[in-house]
């Protein structure tokens, strides 16, 4: 429906230029899925190529779209802007990364599968329709397209217990945040007459703003919201699936579906809800103060690295969420340039975890990291700019985003607000500076030689690096952030 | 004349990215680019120190281009009176470090170079940085090479005294921080003289004065933050003790000089009795504290606590001397004595570092009942030590006299009984620097290890001598660095007495 309340066929068909990156990565999901068929196990290696190829043609689709502002297509249910464009390369991106990271991994547990691709496509896509929705329909397909995806990866290793107990988890867990969230969304559905963002934004913003069925309706979508993003106190799944899924999974998780879930956040509260800031705002200063806390307290206590970062995602959520709650343009700049960056560094963290473990070694335990300078100077400093870089160091990508953050909240007079957000960094800091204390100060009790292809060590040592580049020039991406959301 | 205008950027770059050089190269190569790079930025100073207009407050050498666009941030660098002589300092000081740690190094020699290069870098970046941000950045990036100094060739107990050092630093840092993001939200610019001329509430003033104070307290350190010092010192290996005590230790004051008092004056002259007696708790308490001890390292530590209490008490003397007399001359006396003080500091501290690790280096031992007689066998030696043990405690003719005289003279003229209470490191610093020096050095031999030293060789000899050499010029002709420094002392005093608050 256009807000006309009229469909022609002739524009829905014009709008179909504007998904044609969807629709390519779609059919390429399909078209893999056939010729992994056709593949010996021994080939399998190729149904990796062609998905990272797929991805990257994707981005390149993404990237030569020209968005003047904004575009609605599809009789309202899918929107492209400037925000859309740029969250959707860096996932595409991120995830072709992710699957360059895994070849190997799968390989040594004998899990390389063409499922794993095909499935991580179809996730990659719905967080791609989920990025762009207009509607509160697309949102949720796209939402449960990728969920429903990655429940599956989860559960991929079938000969491992703990992964088909957290599958189980997730997906308990998850189902209740769609639910909840459906449930938040049909309140503002009755509230607002409409599903798509732009009418529920001028209701919204047309005096029903302290109408209680809203404000109802809106806790329910931050609970979902809060789930999805895992922002304490709904943060309970996120150590032990972290933990438990493959490391290939984890990796995913943790990056592409958290730029997911930013963009379900920016889409249904600054667009949808935009005029109930003061409400949800409220709500969220809650949530990022806890997850501050929590996450960055309790990750101190952890022995396994990948639960330690599943903390420290925990943490980093909720200064993501001190963007968004400030409300302010620069906000919604300063936690999506947050949230880009932390995926980057992300990334190259499990990476490291996944360039470390071989047959029969996860090197999941914080201590597999002792003495990696002495075995690797190069991926130590690697890990280190990583390190350094979650924790919020200058000159590392990871300051600008705090730097940013810290500002949005500032502008919006939380003087309190910054100096917790401040102070909890300090907590981050300990267990992030642990690893580096553990690669460079011990001495190794481990002296296997570092495998990984060239290509992943490459792609790897690139993305480190440019945590850093990033930390010493970050203008040009705080400037993409800021063209993004003016 | 390119040359000039990028000079101070060719002092920043040339020793990081010679570091990183340093990285990949073999353990011998690393140690002589060390060499050269650190040799090169020291003569770069050359130019700088000949170059530089007595005179005037204005910033020289400024360079300035755009950085950050979104939040208007720039990369602006530029030096004053007070800044130049630090860069000084800094680069000699890294030219004697690596000399001094030519040979002592066993583990991973390349990285240990690579360090103390980046880290030089880093720290002319704090004291050139005019841009809010660059300075944050530069003074934040510095613990990383310092903490990995620490961490990884330092004592026992380096794990526990490197990740305390850091996090001690990191959380003061961190409110600074906020207090710098309010003054850009306040006045649209990082430019660090924006924030001088801003007006601003004596609320948002005290404010942001104790958000510094947080930062600088923990670096100069005062007492009470100041507990972090002696675990670092005794655990770092010599090299990174010299640098921590002759640079790093500088940053506090120096933030002091360039941020807390210039953007909020008027909390400095609120909050003034807070930091002096802070100060005088550290010369007097902290200078008891230091004859108890028994390790030479925290011995010279806890020394150092004590004399940087001089230099908080002298750049807040003067607004005490205002509040008593009404009369504005002697302000600078305080600032000027301070700035001695640090540069004195600087050499004196790092000198006795030195000397220690000289000892260490022979005997495996800091504890001072593991030696005596030590002129015995080292006469060469014994008379440096001595020399900067007499320093340390500010005999006349030494550089460490020159400041802790004027920051005497003005607060005597603020109030008898500061210049009292400061007169006592006199007796104090005395009793515990001769003391140490009464029991390692002179007196019979004390063991057989002492009995069988060996005198300094040409290389211990050369670094100990331009110390040496640095401690008496500025102790018998202070004069060419007090008058470089002299308009900018006196440009931060008129700062420090015009009120900044809207009327």
């Amino acid at each position: 429906m256009n807000s006309a309340g009229q469909f022609s066929v002739s524009q829905f068909d014009a709008g179909l230029l504007y998904v044609c990156p969807e629709i390519f990565l779609g059919l390429a999901a399909c078209a893999i899925l056939m010729l992994d068929l056709l593949l010996t196990d021994a080939q399998r290696r190729w149904t990796g190529v062609l998905a990272v190829v797929a991805l990257l043609i994707t981005a390149v689709l993404v990237a030569v779209q020209s968005v003047p502002v904004k575009i609605v297509a599809l009789g309202g249910l899918f929107e492209l802007d400037r925000m859309a464009l740029v969250l959707k390369v860096v996932t595409l991106l991120v995830v072709a990364a992710v699957f360059v990271y895994s070849t190997e991994y799968l390989q040594r547990r004998a899990i390389l599968k063409g499922e794993y691709y095909v499935l991580g496509l179809l996730a990659t896509l719905g967080a791609m329709v989920l990025i762009s929705a207009a509607s509160l329909i697309t949102l949720y397909l796209g939402l449960e397209l990728m969920s429903l995806c990655l429940y599956a990866m989860v559960a991929f290793d079938r000969e491992s217990g703990i992964a088909a107990e957290s599958a189980i988890k997730y997906f308990v867990l998850g189902s209740i945040a769609s639910g909840t969230l459906l449930y938040g969304m049909s309140i503002v559905y009755g509230v607002t007459g409409s599903l798509d963002f732009a009418p529920i934004a001028a209701a919204v913003s047309s005096g029903l703003g302290d109408n209680i069925g809203l404000i109802f309706g809106i806790a329910f979508i931050i609970v979902g919201v809060g789930f999805k993003f895992g922002a304490v106190p709904f943060h309970m799944w996120i150590p032990d699936v972290y933990e438990g899924s493959p490391t290939c999974v984890t990796v995913f998780i943790g990056t592409a579906s958290k730029i997911a879930a930013f963009a379900l956040a920016m889409r249904l509260l600054p667009e949808a809800l935009g005029g109930a800031q003061p409400d949800w705002g409220q709500m969220l200063v809650v949530l990022a103060v806890l997850s501050m806390a929590i996450g960055n307290v309790v990750a101190i206590a952890q022995s396994n690295i990948k639960r330690m970062l599943a903390y420290s995602t925990i943490s980093h959520v909720g200064y993501v969420l001190l963007g968004i709650l400030s409300g302010t343009p620069q906000g919604y700049q300063a936690a999506m340039f947050y949230m880009i960056s932390y995926v980057i560094v992300a990334s190259g963290a499990f990476g490291m975890v996944l360039l470390l473990a071989r047959q029969g070694f996860e090197a999941d335990r914080i201590v597999d990291f002792r003495g990696l300078n002495a075995r690797s100077p190069w991926f130590a400093g690697m890990m280190a700019i990583l390190m350094f870089s979650l924790a919020g160091l200058p000159p590392f990508v990871g300051f600008w985003a705090k730097l940013g953050v810290v500002q949005a909240v500032l502008a919006v007079h939380y003087t309190w607000l910054a100096v917790v957000a401040v102070l909890f960094s300090v907590v981050g800091a300990f267990f992030y500076l642990r690893i580096v204390k553990l690669m460079y100060f011990d001495e190794p009790t481990d002296t296997a030689t570092i495998g990984g292809s060239m290509l992943m060590r490459t792609v790897l040592s690139a993305n480190a690096l440019l945590g850093f580049g990033l930390g010493v020039l970050p203008g040009t991406l705080l400037q993409i952030c800021q063209q993004a959301l003016q | 004349m390119m040359f000039h205008e990028h000079l101070l950027s060719l002092l920043i770059c040339v020793p990081i990215i010679g570091g990183f050089i340093a990285l990949t190269l073999n353990d011998r190569n690393a140690k002589w680019l060390a060499l050269i790079v650190s040799g090169a930025s020291l003569l770069l100073c050359v130019p700088l120190y000949a170059s530089f207009k007595t005179g005037t407050a204005d910033m020289q050498f400024v360079e300035r281009s755009p950085w950050i666009s979104t939040i208007h941030s720039e990369f602006y660098i530029g030096v004053d009176g007070i800044s130049m002589p630090l860069i000084l300092l800094t680069t000699f000081t890294t030219v004697l470090v690596v000399i001094a740690s030519w040979v002592n190094v066993h583990k991973r020699i390349a990285q240990y170079f690579a360090a103390f290069l980046i880290l030089e870098g880093l720290m002319i970046g704090v004291f050139a940085a005019l841009d809010g941000v660059l300075f944050y950045v530069f003074w934040e990036a510095m613990l990383i090479p310092m903490f990995i100094i620490i961490g990884v060739w330092g004592g026992p107990r380096r794990v526990y005294a490197t990740i305390k050092f850091f996090l001690y630093t990191f959380i003061g840092s961190l409110l600074m921080l906020v207090a710098l993001i309010y003054l850009y939200l306040k006045s649209g610019s990082y430019e660090l003289a924006v924030f001088q001329r801003m007006p601003l509430s004596l609320t948002e003033q005290t404010f942001i004065f104790l958000a510094f104070l947080a930062a600088f307290a923990v670096k100069v350190p005062m007492w009470p933050v100041h507990t972090w010092l002696p675990d670092a010192h005794v655990e770092a290996p010599t090299g990174g003790s010299v640098v921590l005590a002759a640079v790093m230790l500088k940053m506090g004051g120096y933030g002091f000089l360039r941020l807390s008092l210039p953007i909020a004056p008027d909390a400095g002259r609120e909050l003034d009795g807070l930091i002096i007696a802070l100060s005088l708790i550290a010369v007097v308490y902290i200078g008891l504290v230091a004859l108890v001890q028994r390790d030479m390292k925290k011995l010279i530590a806890y020394s150092s606590i004590a004399h940087m209490g001089f230099v908080t008490l002298g750049l807040f003397i003067g607004f005490q001397i205002v509040g008593h007399t009404g009369r504005t001359s002697g302000i600078e006396l305080g600032i000027d004595g301070a700035v001695v003080q640090m540069l004195s500091h600087g050499l004196v501290s790092g000198a006795m570092f030195l000397c220690v690790g000289v000892m260490y280096d022979r005997v495996h031992s800091r504890e001072i009942s593991d030696y005596g007689g030590v002129v015995n066998t080292m006469p060469k030696f014994a008379a440096f030590m001595v020399l900067f043990a007499l320093a340390n405690a500010a005999v006349p003719g030494t550089s460490g006299f020159v400041g802790e005289f004027l920051v005497i003279l003005a607060s005597f003229k603020a109030n008898v009984w500061y210049s009292f209470l400061a007169g006592t490191t006199l007796v104090l610093g005395a009793a515990y620097t001769l003391w140490l020096v009464k029991r390692v050095i002179f007196g019979a031999v004390g063991n057989d290890k002492v009995a069988a030293l060996e005198d300094l060789n040409g290389r211990e000899f050369f670094v100990l001598g331009m110390l040496a050499a640095g401690v008496v010029l500025v102790g018998i002709y202070p004069a060419p660095l007090l008058d470089a420094m002299r308009s900018s002392t006196q440009h931060l005093a008129e700062q420090m007495l015009v009120s900044k608050i809207v009327p």
